[in-house]
Parts: C-alpha cells; sequence; structure tokens
C-alpha cells in the first residue's frame, strides 16, 4: 500500500512542478559553487606565481653574476628563512646541491610550468604531507632550480569546495522533495476527496457531493461549481427517470389490453370450434411489437444509465460459460462448433444480467449467420487496451464499411433482412458495453467472419474507479 | 384457490378476474392499494396478484404493509413500469415473483400455480418421482425403470424443477429465470433445444412419454 501511494505521490502534477524546480534550484546552485571555486582558485594561483616570478627572476640575476656557487649560496640563505618559500637546486643527476626540500618530487619532471606537487615537512616534530606550487627551471650545465611555495592553505580551501559541492546538492534535493511531497500530498488530500466524490457518483450514487473545506479558496470554488453541475444532472436524471417510466407505463397498459382481448377472442372461437389462426398470428404480432419496445426501452435505460441497481462483482468467465452452455444445444443442432478455451479468472464490477444478455446476443448473432459446419469461438483475455471479451464466427462477415451502422438502431443489414430479429441486438450490446465503460468492436475473422469484441477498460475489475493516496 | 387481485386498470381487471375464474378459481379484487390492502388482511387468499402502480397505496407499499402484518401469502407482481430496477425493488418489498405487462394468460396461470405450489408443506425432500422416473437429490442421480440417466449439471436441474412441479404448466419464461437465472428471452428458443436434449434421455425408448409439451403454454411433465 505505501509503495502504491508514493508512486500515485510521484504522478501529481504537484510533485512534478516541485521537482522540476527542486531540480533547477540544484543546479544553479551547484553551478555558483562551482565558479566561485574556479575563480577563487585562480585569483590564489595567480598571486603564487606572480611571488614565483619573482623570485626565479631574482634567482636568475644571481646566476648569472654569482655562478652556482653565488646561487646555492642564496638558496641556501633563503631556505632559512621562515616563509611559505621553497627552494631546491640539483645537479643533472637530482643530487641535491641545496634547498629545503628533502627529496625532489617526484611529479616535477620537465622545467616550464607551474605544477603542484606534494612534500613533507616537520610541522610541531612531526612530518605532515603539504601541497606546494613551483616551477622548475632549467640552467645551464644541467642544473636545475625548483621554485615553489606552500599553497596548503588555499589548497585545504578549495578541496572545502568541492567536498562541500556534493553535500549541497544532495540537501537541496532532499529537502525539495520532501516539501514537494509534503505540498502534493496536502493538494493531493484536497483533490482525492473531489475524485472519491465522483467515483461514488459515477458507481451510481447520485446523491453524493464534493465536501468544502471552508477555506474559500480555488478547491472550495471547484467543489462548489461540481456540486452544482451534480445537482443539474440528478435533476436530469430523475426526469429522464420519469419520462421512460410512464412512456413505460403508458405504452404497456394498452398494448395488454390489445393482447388480452385477442386472448379472449382467440379463446372464444376455440371454443366456438371456429380457426383461431388468425387471431394468433395477430397476437404473435403482438408479441413481437412489445419484444422490440421491451428492447429499445431497455436500450434507452442502459444506455442513460440511469439505474445502477444490480452492479456486483462478476467473473466474466463464469458468465461466459453459462452462455456457451445454453447455447450448446442450439450449435450442436446446427453442426457448428461452438467453444470457449478456458477463461483466466478475471472478476470486474457489472451488471450481471446485461452482460450476460449481450453475450447471448452475440452468440445469437453469431449461430444465426454461421453456416453449417462453421465454428463459433468464445474467448476471454487481458490485452493491452483492456479486457476482451470475443466472439468470432465462420460466417460471412459485416463488411468494413456497414460496421458502423450496423450497431445503429434499427439497422438490418442487407444480408441479414430475411432472418428474424428486431434489428436492436447489436444496438443493445453497444448500450450494455457503454453502460461498463467498455467498447464494441467489429472486426474481421481470420479467415473469415466477423469477431466482435467486447473490450472493459483494465479498471473495471477494481472495485472503486478512483485510485487514491490515501489508500 | 382463493385469488385477490389488486389492480386499477378496469379493463385489464375485468379480463385476469374472468380468467382466473375460468380457470377454476375463486377471485376477489379490488382497483386501489387501501381497498386491496385490507381484503388482503382480513380474508384468507392463496396468492395475491398485485400491480405495481396503484392509486390511494403503492403496490410496494401494500406488499410492505402485508409483510408487517405477518401476512405471508405469496405476491405475484404485475407492472407496466420499465424493467431494469424494478424487478429488484418488487422482490425487496416481499413479492415472490414479478410478470411485466402486457403478459400471456398462460404464463400469469403457470407462475400463480408454481407459488401456490410452494406454499404447499413439502418438508424436506431428497426424492423426487414421476411415474417410473425417480431423481435423487443427494446423490445427484436419475433413474428411469431403474436404468441410471446420464444427466449434465444444468439438465439436472431443468429436470428437477419440472419434477417439482409435476403436473403443472411450465412456461419457458419460467425455466429461464429459475434454471437459467436469465430475466430476458433469448431470440432464438434455446429452451425448446434444452428441452429435447432432456426428452431424448428420458423418454427415448419408452413407451409412455413423461415429457410433454403444452402447446401454446410451455411444458409439463406427468405420469400420465
Amino acid at each position: 500500500m505505501a509503495a502504491k501511494a508514493s508512486l500515485s505521490l510521484l504522478r501529481t502534477q504537484a510533485f512534478r512542478i516541485v521537482l522540476v524546480y527542486v531540480l533547477l534550484f540544484a543546479f544553479s546552485t551547484a553551478a555558483l559553487l562551482a565558479f566561485t571555486y574556479w575563480n577563487t582558485r585562480r585569483t590564489l594561483d595567480a598571486q603564487t606565481d606572480q611571488i614565483i616570478e619573482a623570485e626565479i627572476i631574482g634567482l636568475s640575476d644571481v646566476w648569472q653574476h654569482l655562478g652556482l656557487r653565488g646561487l646555492a649560496e642564496t638558496v641556501r640563505e633563503r631556505s632559512q628563512q621562515s616563509g611559505q618559500g621553497l627552494y631546491l637546486l640539483s645537479d643533472g643527476l637530482r643530487h641535491i646541491i641545496a634547498g629545503n626540500l628533502d627529496t625532489w618530487p617526484r611529479t616535477v619532471a620537465t622545467p616550464g610550468n607551474f605544477v603542484e606537487f606534494d612534500y613533507e615537512r616537520l610541522v610541531d616534530g612531526k612530518p605532515e604531507s603539504r601541497r606546494a606550487r613551483g616551477r622548475m627551471f632549467a640552467l645551464p650545465g644541467d642544473f636545475v632550480l625548483l621554485v615553489a611555495q606552500d599553497v596548503h592553505e588555499r589548497y585545504l580551501t578549495t578541496r572545502m569546495f568541492t567536498t562541500t559541492l556534493p553535500w549541497t546538492v544532495g540537501l537541496i534535493l532532499l529537502l525539495g522533495l520532501m516539501g514537494g511531497a509534503l505540498m502534493s500530498r496536502n493538494m493531493l488530500r484536497r483533490l482525492d476527496s473531489i475524485n472519491r466524490t465522483s467515483g461514488e457518483i459515477i458507481a451510481g450514487d447520485l446523491t453524493r457531493r464534493v465536501p468544502l473545506a471552508g477555506s474559500g479558496d480555488e478547491f472550495d470554488t471547484l467543489a462548489e461549481n461540481l456540486n452544482r453541475m451534480l445537482d443539474r444532472i440528478e435533476r436530469l436524471m430523475k426526469g429522464l427517470r420519469e419520462v421512460t417510466d410512464s412512456v413505460a407505463h403508458d405504452l404497456r397498459t394498452p398494448l395488454n389490453r390489445l393482447r388480452n382481448r385477442l386472448e379472449e377472442m382467440a379463446s372464444r372461437f376455440i371454443a366456438a370450434g371456429r380457426d383461431a389462426e388468425e387471431v394468433e398470428r395477430a397476437i404473435a404480432e403482438a408479441d413481437k411489437l412489445i419484444g422490440t419496445f421491451n428492447a429499445l426501452l431497455l436500450i434507452a435505460e442502459t444506455d442513460a444509465g440511469t439505474t445502477r441497481a444490480g452492479m456486483t462483482t462478476l467473473d466474466l468467465g463464469s458468465v461466459a460459460a453459462d452462455v456457451v452452455e445454453l447455447y450448446d444445444p442450439v450449435a450442436e443442432e446446427r453442426h457448428i462448433s461452438l467453444v470457449m478455451a478456458p477463461p483466466p479468472p478475471i472478476s470486474i464490477e457489472g451488471n450481471r444480467s446485461l452482460i450476460a444478455q449481450a453475450l447471448v446476443n452475440l452468440v445469437d448473432n453469431a449461430i444465426k449467420y454461421t453456416p453449417e459446419g462453421g465454428r463459433v469461438t468464445i474467448a476471454i483475455a487481458h490485452g493491452i487496451a483492456g479486457i476482451d471479451v470475443t466472439v468470432a464466427d465462420s460466417g460471412p462477415g459485416i463488411p468494413a464499411e456497414d460496421r458502423a451502422r450496423a450497431v445503429e438502431r434499427f439497422v438490418r443489414l442487407e444480408a441479414s433482412r430475411n432472418s428474424p430479429g428486431t434489428g436492436l441486438g447489436l444496438s443493445l450490446v453497444a448500450a450494455v458495453a457503454h453502460f461498463h465503460n467498455a467498447e464494441l468492436l467489429l472486426e474481421d475473422s481470420v479467415p473469415h467472419g466477423l469477431k466482435a469484441v467486447l473490450r472493459f477498460p483494465h479498471g473495471a475489475s477494481r472495485t472503486t474507479p478512483v485510485k487514491s493516496a490515501a489508500e | 384457490m382463493r385469488i385477490l387481485v389488486i389492480e386499477d386498470d378496469l379493463e385489464a381487471q375485468r379480463y385476469l378476474v374472468q380468467g382466473l375464474k375460468e380457470s377454476g378459481h375463486v377471485v376477489d379484487e379490488a382497483a386501489d392499494g387501501e381497498t386491496g390492502l385490507s381484503l388482503a388482511l382480513s380474508r384468507p387468499y392463496d396468492v395475491a396478484i398485485v400491480d405495481r402502480m396503484l392509486p390511494r397505496k403503492d403496490g410496494l407499499g401494500v406488499v410492505a404493509e402485508m409483510r408487517e402484518h405477518g401476512n405471508q401469502i405469496p405476491v405475484l407482481f404485475l407492472s407496466a413500469l420499465s424493467e431494469v430496477d424494478d424487478r429488484v425493488k418488487g422482490l425487496k418489498a416481499g413479492g415472490d415473483d414479478y410478470l411485466t405487462k402486457p403478459y400471456a394468460f398462460v404464463e400469469l396461470l403457470a407462475r400463480i400455480d408454481a407459488l401456490m405450489r410452494r406454499r404447499m408443506p413439502a418438508g424436506v425432500r431428497t426424492r423426487l418421482d414421476v411415474g417410473d422416473l425417480e431423481l435423487d437429490l443427494l446423490t445427484r442421480a436419475a433413474k428411469r425403470s431403474g436404468t441410471e440417466i446420464e444427466l449434465q449439471p444444468r439438465e439436472f436441474r431443468l429436470l428437477e424443477y419440472l419434477m417439482r412441479h409435476a403436473g403443472q404448466v411450465v412456461t419457458r419464461t419460467m425455466l429461464l429465470e429459475s434454471v437459467w437465472e436469465y430475466h430476458f428471452d433469448p431470440q432464438t428458443n434455446v429452451i425448446d433445444v434444452h428441452i429435447s436434449r432432456l426428452r431424448a434421455k428420458i423418454d427415448k425408448g419408452f413407451e409412455v412419454p413423461l415429457l410433454h409439451t403444452v402447446r401454446g403454454a410451455g411444458y409439463m411433465i406427468r405420469a400420465h
């Protein structure tokens, strides 16, 4: 649960904004520190280099006027002075002639450029490795002179920069992310209550309203607007429901009387020994009319989603297996093989009766349009796009250009004019799909035939349609 | 049997009452909820047929109040309302069965017979017999004249329902509702095919058929 919560936190807009700002801030801090480091070091090095240059000029003067002996004397003198100056004079084999360094530093090999090296010195009686910066200078006769300055203090200062930099950036990132998480969590909590309410409303409880925090902020304004919208939707839904009910009542009552009278007439005919076939045909027509009306009403109600009664957690495989079992003898009678692969256990929130009815319509159609010896297959699978319930037949299929029309009400494609049916079968399937936030796709079956896919969203398999951070 | 009809559409009421009387029942009628309720509470009936929408007291209210007063007679709701969750509401209010208008009279009659049969003290039955056909509800075995009959689980339930209502007409809708739990009619006559499959198993090779088709109504299992 904790992993899930932090995952949803990462996905919030507030957190993403904070993340971008923190990264930007950390980057600029790092850049600023790096520049200060570079600049400080450059200035200090330039100072040291100037001193060394001046000394080299002075010492080469001594060399020119007093020769090696004079230079060695001067070097010895300067080495005695307490200060930052470091000197080393040696011959071509690096034998030390004069100076205050014990050994020739290994890293200093060629004359010319300024280099940095470490050397050892006794501080309070203990040897200590210190940093120096200097320049090697070649003298005629293969003699070399190293003039350097102890820059250990500068070295320590600049090293502080390089060690603090990652810590500083790390701290900025850490504190920034914590602050961001806190901020997004607060925002998320407000959004969460809105999301939870909309989830409950989508699930059918139209009486729910978004709670106000009472702070009058933009979230409250949003909640107020949503609530006003919900009031309106609730009124409209109620109105629609009343209209459907009264249409149903006002049409069914006379249809009922009509059917009663026809039945009465038929039994009178039979009692009088007359042929009641005509009347019975009229009753059959009335029943067809009633069937169409019922189907239309069911489609209208399902499409509008005015009712959420009958929503349960159901196993798609068992619903489909029941339908297959219901149609098995019919398929056998027509020498059609009706097969369903063992379905994976997939449960969704749905109306069992509506889904069963949709599957019955699809299987009924598939069997109706598949010639003898054909095959109808039903499959349930977790796809990338959703949970697919597929009914495929080996009949003639529906041409691609007619597919959109096939789902419309009362549309019966040319090829099916002569078979029985109301022309509402696929419309009901589409309405049932709509009711469950699912899709009805009509595709080609391989090698020929129609493949109808009811694609439920992945989210349908959860109890609550909205993910919340409070989980 | 004594039947109470509470229906405000007088034309439909007249037809209903007449049909029930012709079928040999004793019928009282009421045209509004109040009258219907007081009749239901003051006289002994075997079954009540109640319209969902009634003046002066809604059908749901009538049945709910009957149940509150301890009146447990079976109730069949008639409704002209749209269906999707109306059935659920009706059954929740204490109804035992639910029929949408317009209906076929044979359907109504079959359902009333089934409701009244349910009232009779049956005790816990572990075996059903019709003629030489026997169904053991514990071992889930079917035998005719001592010969074992292989049945699929659904065929067993189908046969069980028919045998529990032996001698009564059982409609296709009733079978769909109780054996398959579907409250809609598939376009193809799937039930007929299931019945003929079952018939092939229990009647084939026997001189006396037990499973009969009642024309225009449904099916009936009986010994003679």
